[in-house]
């Protein structure tokens, strides 16, 4: 048995890995994608081309790094941690996002967007403050 | 527009549900306790064994080639707010498929999350 202490520092620390390597790996798939443009299918051979483009792509495969690590803490924090606190505990994520796109690609982000972002936050902390557990009652 | 919303909705159904496969599977593992690579490795090993996890990561898939689809064409800042929504599907598909009663105060933050998705959707431009 972990003792409690333990067990809350390990699961502080593959959150915050979480929201760090999530938002930063969805900025550099964002930068990957717009630096190869519109996408338009017609035929198989533009799924090829399009294929063949998306993993010529730096910043895609920084984008899938940073995901794979971000999935990986996440597979870790899982193996104790209830989903239904994991999932909730990342709600900073959005923001992070926002601020990231804001700030490293120069997204134009009306007020009302970030009213958005901030309301979603406020409602995903909500939805993880509630009983993880109502399938059975004891 | 409707390219979009398609792309919008595997983000969030297929990764709602891939998620949900990929707990199931790693709760069969059991905790992790040791973290020097020879033993994550060795969990990592055994996570590819549970059917479980390859269905999670294939519905992960599915959602990840969405996501690159959806940034070809929108912001970022516009794409993530929106998988937001996955926590409304997650509440609705709890209810109905797995009898879970969500409580009133979790339908409150969902209410929210739906309320900043169409915030989100309002500041487009």
């Amino acid at each position: 048995m972990t003792s409690s202490a333990g067990l809350h520092l390990k699961t502080f620390v593959l959150i915050f890995l979480m929201i760090l390597f999530g938002p930063l790996g969805n900025v550099s798939l964002s930068k990957g994608m717009k630096t190869i443009g519109p996408i338009s299918l017609h035929s198989p051979a533009d799924l090829l081309r399009v294929g063949v483009q998306i993993f010529q792509s730096p910043f895609i495969w920084l984008g899938v790094l940073l995901l794979l690590l971000f999935f990986v803490s996440y597979l870790l924090v899982l193996s104790w941690a209830d989903y239904s606190f994991v999932q909730p505990a990342g709600s900073i994520a959005y923001a992070v996002v926002a601020l990231l796109a804001h700030f490293l690609l120069k997204e134009p982000i009306s007020p009302t967007r970030w009213a958005g972002v901030c309301v979603i936050c406020l409602g995903v902390l909500i939805v993880g403050h509630t009983s993880p557990r109502t399938t059975e009652q004891k | 527009m409707a390219w979009e919303t398609v792309l919008l909705l595997l983000i969030v159904f297929a990764g709602t549900s891939g998620e949900l496969c990929v707990t199931r599977a790693m709760k069969t593992i059991g905790e992790v306790h040791d973290f020097r690579p020879s033993s994550l490795l060795r969990v990592m090993l055994r996570a590819i064994q549970v059917p479980w996890m390859w269905l999670g990561v294939a519905l992960m898939a599915v959602a990840f080639f969405s996501l690159l689809g959806a940034l070809s064409m929108e912001n970022v800042s516009f794409v993530v707010p929106v998988t937001a929504l996955s926590y409304a599907a997650g509440a609705l598909g709890g209810q109905v498929f797995l009898g879970e009663r969500v409580s009133r105060r979790r339908w409150l933050g969902v209410l929210l999350v739906c309320i900043g998705v169409t915030l989100v959707f309002l500041g487009r431009k």
